[in-house]
């Protein structure tokens, strides 16, 4: 082995501790981008291949009755590739052993085979057989949720008569990815479930025979779909259409296309910042790190070694350090994204993960630490080598020091000697310090990054559960209903206030721009569901005229007073025009609200209800469960505090794990940073410090010139940390905006405390090490030697 | 007979600028040296001797005036052609030492070897300076005077054209001081290696052919002389 080589293992081992905190600031930045980069690939990748494989339809469409004749005319729609009519209906379950209300859609399948579109995965059973009306397929997070395999039996309550149902099999289809509930927002398959259930035995349920209310299909390839709809609409229309609909606006689809899109930002937002940061801190640890071999590399040039030499022997260092750091970063990062992937395949249902690790995300980590760190390396040599080698073995000139701010202030008598030689050495290279400053506050920026969901998780849960959604259960009727029905509800023993609503289904458009959902009717002075507005205010219902919340109004680029084209998707199709009357704040759903007489009279049946908001006692809780699941009119109960569990599980699973982990390598770097800033410091001073020593100066007085000057840094570098998290948060959260929730941005104290303490943690661990070292500073040498 | 001059400069001025201060090094210098002599350069501190050394050993670049090294112009030369320089015709001593803490002695010559072209080798280099037994030996392992022979071994390994010595004995005591010089005068002797030491003790100017004295930048004297002294019979 040449002596060069030798001499780079040497160094390199005389630096472990140094080059291990770097190869961790490298190895977090890496697992994280190579992690969560695998992880949204597998994710896209299965989606695709799922969808594919399944056949997912491109459409569907809801319809009230129509015959079966009809499927002939639906064919014949030009841009219609494969089309299936079935049989869907909403069924209040009961599980033996589980006390609350559990509600369902149950699917027609043919019998004795795969539908031809959105087919089943089978996990475990069987599909239903012909001429068996009572066999049925569980949706496996529902079946797992309660613990029900194959064999096991089911209660149903269909059309208004209790039902036996036998489960043959479990299994999962692409058109129910997500299982939710359309009356909320988020799974909870505890208290909702899909099953499939042969074609014949629902048709004699629920009064089909021969008729469906459900298609689906696909498109010809190169077919508009918009023109598929209208031709459908017309068709559906005199059987009570209820609105054709592109795979976009499917709930399972369209929930996991906002949860993907906001993965995604995630996924590529953090992890190139993480990366990022890694990288610039490495390029400052490097390039500091080989500054202070200036001595020896003028020996290597004064012995005839080129300055290209010098620079491989010193990138070979250096890429030693990288690339170990890369690879472990690229192993943890793969295992992680495994981890991970296995985490979202529980949530998101898929029957498989295809794990894709695209070669050029490794490439691109790699790349990118490596490159920082060779032009560390390279600015580091050219620095160096740009002196003549004689005047680089020379010892330093002695710094220009000035006298600092504070002693033409004339306050230095306030100050002891060596708080002075704090000042000056900082105020001397200022360049140095600012980018010491800069390394420690990013990787404190990082961790607010990390953090600062909980806050806004927390202000969310506050503001929509807590200032808006009052209510602690809801009851929605499976029809519009007379609004007598309410009084009764009213009438249940422990129903403190029941609040009525109406919800109508509609297609809310503003010049290109449109959306579907449903307007919400509210009594004019809610007590339980109330609206508010920006500033956290109730807001009063207008007579007439539509709240929208934010994010519609920017769906729909509307401000209070434009006029909206409402196009009521119930019953017949009526349009008009109304006036937005005002903005409310709402960080979970799009929704729109009016007054529920405005609304009636929108949808035109007459004073109705589409189901009520209650405010109960809880000792009543389960007479009340019991009660309503009994009345065949009452479509789902919901209860609030398990939205809000069910809103939790669904963030604690995809976000908060990858918050822990970004907290965690955000730690890690933070760590790794300041430890080397402050061995580099010493290995800059341990001259001066051990000439002071010899002098007379204590340890501690020693300690405090150095460690002085590292508080100083750190103690800048935090609120600078501070106020970049937060810009850059506050940018994150607002690229996370998706239809189904807004992430305010939201830092509580409680977060900028941690942060602050997990750097001044790592700072006192690592000002803990150096002053080890220091304790060990030798006295004789530094006589011996020039300085 | 005319003697083959190695080094020939003509109106060197080295001037560097020290903050706000302008500090004349050098101030004009014409000498010549010769293949194989061993020259003393005397003079005060700040007289100029270093910065001279370095030019002539393409560590550092002049003001103004020129340079040849038979017959190359240093002061056009760019720093590839000077590292290529350095790295075929010359070998530096240091008052310091300057070796790679982190390698032996033998790897600390090797390191030069490994890029000359016609080297001996380092065991050889290590022989000629009387450190065979301390060939794995780290420089923290060695005292002043072994470290000092361990950097004349590394500058002659090569064989260079000149061998340039800055204050070799600067920071020893006179006991070792002598070893050094004693290894000196053998490669001087043995390789027939110019060599020029630069010290301000009078003492070490007996050992030279010539000595050259510098003051203020300038030559002041140049004698050849006629009672040359073994490095052994000197003391101080």
């Amino acid at each position: 082995m040449r002596a060069l080589d030798r001499k780079m293992l040497r160094d390199l081992w005389g630096m472990r501790g140094q080059a291990l905190a770097i190869v961790f600031v490298i190895l977090s930045g890496v697992a994280t981008y190579v992690s969560m980069t695998s992880v949204m690939d597998s994710l896209q990748q299965t989606l695709r291949t799922y969808y594919a494989e399944y056949g997912f339809a491109d459409g569907f469409a809801t319809v009230r009755r129509a015959p079966e004749l009809l499927l002939e005319r639906i064919r014949e729609i030009p841009g219609i590739n494969a089309v299936e009519t079935r049989v869907v209906s909403r069924v209040n379950l009961e599980i033996e052993g589980f006390g609350e209300p559990v509600s369902g859609t149950i699917v027609s399948v043919p019998e004795g085979e795969q539908p031809v579109l959105n087919r089943l995965f089978i996990r475990e059973g069987r599909l239903v057989q012909p001429g068996r009306e009572n066999e049925v397929v569980l949706n496996e997070p529902f079946a797992e949720a309660h613990g029900l395999r194959s064999g096991d039996r089911i209660a149903a309550i269909m059309n208004g008569r209790y039902r036996d149902l036998n489960i043959v099999g479990i299994g999962l289809s692409p058109e129910f990815l997500m299982q939710i509930d359309p009356a909320s927002i988020f799974p909870d398959p505890m208290r909702y479930g899909v099953m499939w259930m042969g074609r014949s035995g629902l048709e004699a349920a629920y009064d089909m025979d021969g008729a469906f209310n459900d298609i689906a299909f696909t498109l010809a390839p190169g077919a508009d779909i918009h023109e598929v709809i209208d031709r459908l609409d017309r068709i559906l229309r005199p059987y009570g259409g209820q609105g054709a609909f592109g795979r976009e606006d499917q709930q399972s689809h369209f929930f996991i296309t906002e949860e993907f899109r906001q993965l995604e930002r995630t996924a590529t937002i953090l992890p190139v910042i993480f990366l990022g940061v890694a990288a610039f801190l490495l390029n400052i640890v490097i390039s500091r790190l080989i500054s202070l071999q200036r001595e020896q590399i003028a020996v290597l040039k004064a012995f005839g070694y080129s300055t290209l030499d010098v620079g491989v022997h010193y990138g070979k260092l250096v890429l030693l350090i990288v690339i170990m750091g890369a690879a472990a970063g690229t192993l943890l990062g793969c295992w992680l994204g495994r981890q991970l992937g296995d985490l979202y395949l529980r949530y998101y249902r898929f029957p498989y993960l295809d794990f894709a690790l695209e070669p050029s995300v490794m490439v691109t980590a790699s790349a990118l630490t490596i490159g920082a760190a060779l032009i560390g390396v390279a600015q580091a040599v050219g620095r160096a080598v740009k002196l003549p080698p004689a005047e680089a073995m020379r010892p330093a000139p002695p710094a220009t020091f000035r006298a600092t701010l504070v002693e033409r202030l004339g306050l230095q008598r306030f100050f002891s000697q060596p708080t002075r030689m704090i000042m000056r050495d900082l105020e001397r290279r200022p360049l140095k310090a600012l980018l010491t400053i800069l390394g420690i506050s990013s990787s404190c920026a990082i961790l607010i990054m990390g953090l600062f969901f909980y806050d806004s998780f927390d202000y969310v849960i506050h503001v929509q559960f807590g200032l808006a959604q009052r209510e602690d259960m809801t009851v929605t009727f499976t029809d519009p209903t007379s609004t007598a029905a309410v009084f009764e509800l009213k009438s249940l023993p422990g129903v403190i206030h029941a609040e009525p609503f109406r919800t109508v289904p509609v297609e809310l458009r503003h010049g290109h721009l449109s959306f579907q959902t449903g307007i919400e009717g509210i009594p004019r002075d809610p007590h339980l569901r109330r609206l508010i507005d920006t500033d956290l205010k109730p807001v009063t219902i207008p007579p007439e005229g539509l709240l929208i919340t934010e994010r519609l109004a920017r769906i729909l680029d509307v401000r209070p007073g434009d006029k909206v084209i409402v196009e009521v998707q119930e019953g017949g199709r009526y349009t008009s025009s109304i006036p937005v009357a005002g903005i409310t704040r709402q960080f979970v759903g799009v929704a729109a609200y009016m007054d529920m007489e405005a609304v009636n009279r929108l949808a035109g049946l007459g004073q109705a209800v589409s189901g009520a908001f209650l405010m109960i006692d809880r000792a009543f809780e389960q007479e009340i469960t019991d009660s309503l699941t009994e009345r065949p009119r009452v479509a789902g109960i919901a209860f609030q505090d398990r939205a809000i569990r069910a809103f939790r599980d669904t963030i604690a699973q995809t976000m908060l794990t990858y918050t822990f982990v970004l907290s965690l390598f955000a730690g890690v770097i933070t760590f790794g940073v300041v430890y080397n800033s402050a061995r580099i410091m010493l290995s800059e001073r341990d001259r001066e410090l051990a000439s002071l020593r010899v002098l007379g100066f204590t340890k501690a007085e020693v300690r405090y010139i150095l460690l002085g000057e590292l508080a100083v840094m750190i103690l800048l570098s935090i609120p600078l940390g501070l106020v970049l998290g937060a810009l850059a948060s506050a940018g994150f959260a607002r690229s996370l905006q998706t239809d189904m929730y807004q992430l305010p941005f939201v830092l509580g104290k409680g977060t900028l405390v941690q942060a602050s303490l997990i750097v001044l943690g790592a700072s006192a661990a690592s000002a803990m090490l150096v002053s080890l070292r220091l304790n060990r500073l030798d006295l004789i040498g530094v006589l011996k030697t020039r300085e | 007979m005319e003697r083959e001059a190695v080094f020939r400069t003509r109106g060197l001025t080295k001037v560097y600028s020290m903050g706000e201060v302008q500090v004349h090094a050098l101030r004009g210098i014409d000498i010549e040296l010769y293949a194989g002599e061993l020259v003393v350069l005397l003079g005060a501190s700040g007289s100029g001797k270093s910065t001279l050394v370095n030019i002539l050993g393409g560590l550092d670049t002049a003001t103004a005036g020129t340079v040849f090294y038979c017959g190359m112009d240093l002061t056009q030369a760019d720093d590839r052609e000077l590292t290529e320089y350095r790295r075929r015709h010359v070998g530096f001593v240091f008052q310091f030492y300057n070796l790679i803490p982190s390698l032996t002695a033998r790897e600390n010559v090797a390191i030069v070897t490994e890029i000359a072209q016609n080297p001996i080798t380092p065991e050889q280099a290590l022989d000629l300076v009387g450190l065979s037994d301390r060939k794995d030996s780290f420089p923290a392992q060695l005292s002043g005077g072994q470290q000092q022979r361990v950097a004349i071994a590394r500058a002659i390994a090569k064989q260079p054209g000149v061998l340039l010595c800055d204050e070799p004995t600067g920071a020893l005591d006179s006991k070792t001081g002598v070893i050094v010089l004693k290894a000196l005068e053998r490669v001087n002797r043995e390789l027939r290696t110019t060599t020029v030491i630069i010290t301000h003790n009078a003492v070490q100017a007996e050992m030279a052919d010539r000595i050259i004295y510098l003051s203020d930048g300038q030559v002041s004297d140049v004698r050849g002389n006629d009672h040359k002294k073994e490095a052994r019979e000197l003391t101080w």
